[in-house]
């Protein structure tokens, strides 16, 4: 086993690289900015002292290496800064207590999860479930219903389908909310219940791709002589599928789950818009439009985190479960 | 918990029905293998398909009004959805139909043995770039017009609140809503298309530089645009769109030339990589070194000698990067940061008008209003990937 530790440790070393050299684009994105952040805190109208004084207080004075430092041994710590919103309306009222990003994105993150994970809970089983299926009954009616079937639902915006499942399941037949309001202390049921149509809306976006990976997986083994074995001496199909082919059709379709469950951090974004789900994504529109850089940095980073993690994790689990790449020559 | 027990019960009947009809099935054949062999597993399976069958036929012909004379919003989506796929699948028949006979030789053999997906997937997209190039000349009213009538109701019938100047009614702001629908087409398909351009003339001419040149100028653009894949692209869009609005300020044409030159960067990371992809296997061709060899420049041997043997792939691909790019611009759109006022586009259509949708029980035409953007969204994407899903089992099957 010591050759597959190094690897993992390798690929993990990697996905370290990677994520600090994605700091330091992100970092040297925002800092092209045109003027600089006290002026966008302040507005137009600041006072010459108010911008130098945020400057200082931000630190703005500063060469850039210096300042890309200090923000990532800032976020090593878990100090991600304070929004300029926090900080405009600190100005403007005196005192109070300031929430820092950290504290506003923690909740949102967690909520994120919890739709991450709801949405995993239903795509995953029924994607290899329908794969498995689609493989079994490969060519008849119902392959090929099921193929344009995600196809479309793949090939849909975000939106699209969202809205669509609002007006069935939200307004001609008052099944689920259409708007998530989610708060802290819910009962598991009623969270459950509110997260439900963005869960639909992600499954529907990430079960295509997982469906024909599973499909193809298994349709690719079906040829291998010890199927055929195994069906001469009598074997049922889905004995056939469920023993024989699935487990070695495991590798390619942990890999693609990893990678979806990956793509679901984008596809979050608007789905948690549109039913205005108090999670990560939404926080991070909001912060756009308002151009509240600080927030915008952390939230970047943190999905840019997730799916540098996600993206290894797919790596990883295919190494282990395929024996050539853990031996490599 | 109520719907769960439903369910449950329909699967339940679902089963036996399938069940008794395998019995029925193998009586009345003389027990044909067919029916002697089948696994319950299967006669379940159709026992539901029959079930769902059953049950479209009967909500398709339910009257649309109820006794009391409220509409029945379902069955009319229903109705609508039904009769649309069944154009759809009749223009795509007479179109390959058409195809067949008319035309040059190598046109009609290409239609000879096209999917009927394919073919309506090539219609739709003749279609969109029609109403895209003749936007001004099909549209009744400009995209930016404003009317005093506001918040006309669609249907052009003046007693359900209508008006016939503006079949598809007006927004809060007496806009008509056809003619930006139609300039819808000309904003947003125009803009991705020419995104599109500009991130394959970008990642195709540095990914093919790339593979012939290699060395450090190959190692330095592969790292940058794995680092650059290492930031989800919609997150990314919008950490640089909002760099971007304070650039662009109170200029708002700006900021949609600026996501132009945003989504094409981004996206030509991915054309990069096959680019690149596809050109190192040509490369090492024979034909590519004795082109070397006989002292050609760059520039032939990039567009006499990789070009033409990389055009499949890049063809299909471009169809994708299509996909991808229009669907990220509708994103940002409807997010409220892509394509700004007083462009029309679908986005923001969507956005403006989502909330009629809880209008349905009682107006279903106001209803599939926003519906309406998001499918001329989804239409063109589907219609794209069915002519790519046809032209790559088509490259594949004659490689075989």
């Amino acid at each position: 086993m010591p050759g597959v530790l190094n690897i993992i440790l390798q690929r993990l070393a990697l996905g370290l690289l990677t994520l600090f050299v994605v700091s330091i684009v992100i970092f040297v994105a925002v800092n092209a900015l045109p003027g600089d952040f006290a002026q966008v805190i302040l507005g137009q109208g600041a006072t010459p002292e108010a911008v130098a004084t945020i400057r200082r207080d931000l630190g703005l004075n500063e060469p850039l290496v210096q300042r890309y430092f200090g923000w990532l041994a800032a976020i090593l710590t878990g100090d991600l800064g304070t929004s300029f919103a926090q900080l405009n309306f600190q100005s403007s009222m005196g005192g109070g207590n300031l929430k820092t990003v950290a504290s506003q994105i923690a909740p949102r993150f967690a909520n994120t999860m919890f739709l991450a994970g709801v949405t995993a809970a239903i795509a995953v089983p029924l994607a290899v479930g329908l794969g498995v299926l689609a493989a079994l009954y490969r060519g008849t009616v119902f392959d090929r219903v099921t193929n344009i079937f995600t196809l479309s639902s793949v090939s849909s915006p975000e939106f699209f389908l969202a809205y669509v499942l609002i007006l069935f399941l939200a307004v001609l037949n008052p099944l689920l909310p259409s708007l998530s309001n989610i708060y802290d202390g819910m009962a598991l049921g009623a969270r459950l219940k509110a997260t439900m149509l963005p869960a639909l809306t992600l499954t529907l976006i990430v079960l295509a791709q997982m469906m024909r990976m599973t499909r193809a997986a298994i349709i690719n083994l079906l040829a291998s002589p010890y199927i055929e074995m195994a069906r001469l001496k009598g074997v049922t199909p889905l004995r056939v599928i469920t023993r024989h082919a699935l487990p070695n059709a495991l590798a390619p379709i942990i890999n693609v789950v990893a990678l979806n469950l990956a793509y679901l951090i984008t596809g979050v974004v608007v789905v948690e818009v549109v039913f205005v789900y108090p999670g990560i994504g939404q926080l991070f529109v909001d912060a756009v439009k308002i151009r509240d850089i600080p927030v915008v940095q952390a939230c970047c980073l943190i999905f840019a985190a997730a799916y540098i993690l996600l993206n290894l994790t797919a790596d990883i689990l295919s190494i282990l479960s395929n024996p050539r790449l853990r031996h490599p020559k | 918990m109520t719907v769960v027990a439903y369910a449950l019960a329909v699967l339940a009947a679902c089963l036996a029905l399938g069940w008794l009809g395998r019995l029925v099935a193998q009586r009345l054949s003389g027990n044909a293998p067919r029916f002697r062999d089948m696994p319950l597993a299967v006669a379940f399976g159709h026992a539901i398909a029959a079930a769902a069958l059953g049950l479209a036929v009967w909500v398709y012909f339910r009257p649309v009004v109820t006794e009391a004379g409220i509409p029945r919003a379902g069955v009319m989506f229903f109705r609508w959805a039904v009769q649309g796929l069944a154009i759809a699948a009749l223009a795509g028949f007479l179109f390959r139909l058409a195809g067949r006979h008319l035309g040059p030789d190598a046109s009609r053999r290409m239609f000879r043995d096209m999917p009927l997906t394919a073919a309506f997937g090539i219609l739709t997209v003749l279609t969109y770039a029609v109403v895209a190039l003749f936007a001004a000349q099909l549209a009744p009213h400009g995209q930016a017009e404003i009317f005093a009538q506001v918040n006309v109701l669609p249907g052009g019938n003046p007693a359900t609140g209508g008006n016939p100047a503006f079949p598809l009614g007006t927004d809060q702001i007496g806009r008509d809503l056809l003619s930006r629908l139609i300039y819808g087409a000309q904003n947003t398909v125009g803009i991705a298309f020419v995104t599109t351009c500009l991130a394959f003339f970008l990642g195709g001419t540095l990914g093919f530089l790339a593979a012939a040149l290699g060395g450090w100028l190959d190692q330095v653009l592969s790292r940058g645009v794995d680092v650059l894949m290492a930031i989800p692209s919609l997150i990314f869009a919008l950490l640089l769109m909002t760099i971007a609005s304070a650039w662009a300020g109170s200029e708002k044409w700006l900021l949609t030339v600026y996501m132009i030159v945003i989504i094409a960067v981004i996206d030509a990371t991915r054309v990069f990589r096959l680019a690149r992809a596809v050109a190192m296997n040509i490369v090492v061709m024979d034909f590519f070194e004795a082109a070397r060899l006989r002292g050609e420049g760059l520039r032939y041997l990039i567009f006499r000698e990789v070009l033409p043997n990389a055009q499949a792939p890049l063809l299909a691909e471009f169809g994708l990067r299509f996909c991808f790019v229009f669907l990220t611009i509708a994103s940002l759109s409807f997010l409220g940061v892509g394509i700004q006022p007083p462009l029309a586009d679908w986005g923001t259509m969507v956005r403006d008008l989502a909330q009629f949708i809880n209008f349905a029980a009682f107006s279903p035409l106001t209803a599939t209003l926003p519906l309406l953007a998001a499918g001329a969204i989804a239409l063109l994407t589907v219609a794209v990937n069915f002519v790519v899903d046809w032209m790559l089992q088509k490259s594949s099957g004659l490689r075989e």
